[in-house]
């Protein structure tokens, strides 16, 4: 038999037993904690209660009666242990998402920038630093690192007392990494500015620089072990496998990638994407993942569909994510044997995805009302909704005959935004909206602007995606085409890219409101409305009495 | 917490495990075992190491990012027509013996690269591409590159490269002096060059493939 397939028949033969034998275990009890672990994120009398300190008191009142009312509330030590282990995290939460902030809105100057040059080849070309060869991956970095990570791990770090309901030890741990990873994003985009650049996508900071991201990346995990060992809770919840697992893979996959020296030619291509892929799907997926497996059923005050799958889908994403990044590299040098690996997994996926899907979709299945009123789960289940459409087109991409039409042409990069962008940093938006009146005890103060936030992204978005995916697409077909000059696969994309400028646009403005109303809280502006967000009035006026800000 | 609980009851180390466990399988197929394949690869007779001055271009094209629009990975003709767009045969690992940083590339909003040396071997046609790529390919969308050159009125002074633009976009009394980076980059350009045969990629029994090929 061919070898190719033999590895083809074997991976997915391999993937079925491993499978099998992971829901046997499950049903032994060896991995799942049962229906217990989905209801250990409420309080003891919370099921059926909505949270969401985003919205307003009207809005409050209508996602309460869209849930159903409740008759008992939260007994008022569990509202203090809560608002302590909400306190606990303040400052380290605080710094986290505010770099992050800041690192969103340059890096959506930089991504606007990229793109108008792809239609105005001769727009700012005097300045080294903005040749679109700089500023391109200088977006990329700033979103990855910046953004994403900085966003990610301030949430995650926000969850971990709330998920283990105790208050975080060793904040000061998280504090420096921070400090000492936002120290390398800006190092970082100096040096890419610079023309000090590894060469390597998703890997272009120095390795000098790479260093800080490492140390600062295993710092900020720090707090989540040390926090564990205090728990309060029975179980682990499914966020807390998500968020755990992610702190660890990150800081190793970072290591190996960058460890100068190691790698070389066609291996360091096949390295490049394991770590391309796995940054995805080992670091931003799990945190945005961990993200709305907590908020969907907080904001609705009722647990996951399925516990039992959630933990389903946690395992089978680290096993069949961790193998796809080989399809990148479909038609290139390597060995074919580990493109069909990479290629059986990307099928694989659809287990994980899945997973995931039944259980953040069913969740909110009926209650559609709720995200009228509820700004949190207006951006997280469009988010949930985005992976599930992001992971699908995912698999299909790494299809050899589907990936012969995109790849090289920017119906990947539409992609890749769908999950990046659409995903994870929509996800992220609902849980700062969520968390940041927890942070500074202070309300949103313009509630319009949230809504305003969210049309102009997802408005920006859906050209951006449409646009660029159609135009990727017929760039793709014209260079598979021997009849069609290259030149004329370049011109049929104009005026997508051209498209993709505007809807890009419309998501930095979206970024320009969303940081003007970040910043605009953090300096207490606005009409004071204290009250609605807070846990509740009782409580409200003894942390006031203490003096309690941020 | 987890006193008294047995390895497998204590989800910590579940999660560590199992977590630690599963990235080293990946890490092992997609890292390890190319790294082992890969390691004995000989560059083919017909490929040269890079000079210094090549070396030196190809920095300068790893700084500005070429690499964002050009790949560098000719694909087989039973999969797309590169070939017949004068972009070479498909490549194999021995091509990139001397390659470090890998510049394969992923995206083709500019043509592949990897031939580009056999394909369009005159240096005065890089220099002015560079400088403006719209006066040799109208319609492309490549920036221009102004600060790799230097634009003076009058003469330029002896060892410099003076840049034979179009006449159309020339100036009359300016000189277009290529700076040493710009010198750099062409001869990088100009060396890529893999149109020799290629080995076997790899040992018979790994990459069946292999023998298909003549």
């Amino acid at each position: 038999m061919d070898f190719t397939v033999s590895v083809l028949l074997g991976t997915f033969l391999l993937s079925i037993a491993a499978l099998f034998i992971f829901i046997w275990s499950m049903s032994k009890g060896l991995f799942g904690d049962g229906v217990a672990a989905a209801t250990e994120i409420f309080g003891k009398n919370e099921l059926g209660t909505v949270e969401d300190p985003a919205a307003t008191r009207t809005q409050m009142g209508g996602l309460q009666q869209a849930m159903g009312n409740v008759a008992e509330r939260m007994t008022e030590e569990e509202e203090e242990s809560r608002a302590r282990a909400d306190k606990s995290t303040s400052l380290v939460v605080g710094v986290c998402l505010t770099l992050a902030v800041v690192w969103l809105v340059l890096a959506s100057l930089a991504g606007l920038i990229s793109s108008i040059k792809l239609h105005a080849p001769d727009w700012l070309v005097q300045y080294e630093w903005l040749t679109f060869g700089r500023i391109r991956p200088i977006h990329l970095n700033l979103v990855a690192y910046g953004w994403c990570s900085l966003a990610g791990v301030g949430v995650a770090i926000w969850l971990i007392p709330r998920l283990l309901k105790t208050e975080l030890v060793g904040a000061k741990y998280a504090l420096i990494g921070g400090a000492l990873w936002s120290i390398g994003v800006f190092a970082g985009t100096v040096a890419i500015g610079m023309g000090y650049s590894d060469g390597l996508e998703w890997l272009e900071y120095p390795w000098k620089i790479d260093i800080l991201l490492v140390v600062g990346g295993a710092l900020v995990g720090f707090p989540l072990w040390l926090t564990l060992l205090q728990r309060k809770v029975e179980h682990l919840y499914v966020s807390v496998w998500y968020i755990g697992a992610g702190l660890l893979w990150f800081p190793i996959l970072f290591l190996i990638a960058n460890w100068p020296g190691l790698h070389f030619g066609v291996q360091q291509a096949t390295m490049n994407w394991w770590f391309g892929h796995n940054v995805l799907g080992l670091w931003f997926t799990p945190i945005g993942l961990a993200a709305s497996y907590y908020f969907i059923p907080k904001v609705l005050g009722k647990p996951i569909h399925s516990y039992n799958l959630s933990l389903l889908g946690f395992w089978s994403l680290a096993f069949f994510y961790s193998q796809v990044g080989g399809h990148h590299l479909i038609g290139g040098p390597i060995p074919s044997w580990l493109v069909t690996i990479s290629i059986v997994q990307s099928m694989m996926m659809a287990i994980p995805v899945f997973a995931v899907a039944v259980n953040q979709h069913m969740t909110v299945l009926g209650n559609f009302r709720a995200l009228a009123y509820s700004p949190t789960l207006r951006f997280i289940v469009l988010g949930a909704m985005m992976y599930t459409a992001a992971s699908i087109q995912g698999s299909l991409e790494a299809l050899r005959a589907v990936n012969t039409v995109t790849h090289f042409t920017h119906y990947t990069i539409a992609h890749a935004h769908l999950g990046l962008y659409g995903f994870f940093s929509m996800v992220m938006f609902g849980s700062i909206y969520f968390i940041m009146p927890r942070v500074m005890n202070w309300e949103w103060p313009y509630p319009k602007l949230i809504s305003l936030h969210f049309w102009l992204v997802l408005i920006g978005f859906a050209i951006y995606f449409i646009w660029l995916s159609i135009g990727g697409w017929l760039q793709g077909l014209a260079m598979l085409d021997e009849n069609t000059t290259f030149m004329q696969s370049v011109a049929i994309t104009l005026p997508y890219l051209e498209a993709r400028s505007i809807g890009g646009g419309l998501m930095t403005l979206g970024h320009l409101v969303f940081a003007a109303h970040f910043f605009a809280m953090g300096w207490k502006f606005g009409p004071k409305r204290l009250g609605a967000a807070l846990l509740s009035n009782s409580l409200l006026s003894r942390l006031t009495g203490k003096g309690v800000t941020a | 917490m987890s006193a008294g609980k047995s390895f497998w009851e204590m989800d910590e180390l579940r999660l560590i495990v199992g977590a630690m466990v599963i990235l080293g399988g990946a890490t092992g197929i997609l890292v390890v075992l190319p790294y082992l394949l890969l390691e004995n690869v000989k560059p083919p007779a017909g490929l040269k190491p890079y000079t210094d001055q090549q070396w030196l271009g190809r920095q300068t094209y790893i700084a500005n990012g070429c690499v964002y629009c050009h790949s560098q990975q000719p694909r087989d003709i039973k999969q797309a027509p590169d070939a017949k767009r004068g972009w070479g045969r498909a490549s194999v690992a021995g091509d990139y013996a001397y390659d470090t940083p890998h510049l394969l590339g992923t995206m083709r909003t500019g043509p592949d690269l990897l031939n580009i040396g056999a394909r369009q071997p005159s240096k005065d046609w890089h220099l002015g591409h560079l400088y403006q790529p719209r006066a040799y390919t109208p319609g492309s969308i490549m920036p221009s590159y102004p600060f790799l050159f230097e634009v003076r009125q009058g003469a330029a002074k002896a060892g410099e490269t003076v840049v034979n633009l179009p006449p159309s976009f020339a100036k009359a009394g300016q000189v277009v002096v290529a700076k040493p980076e710009a010198l750099a980059l062409v001869d990088y350009l100009v060396s890529l060059d893999r149109t020799y045969p290629a080995l076997p990629p790899l040992p018979v029994a790994v990459a069946p493939s292999a023998k298909e090929k003549p």
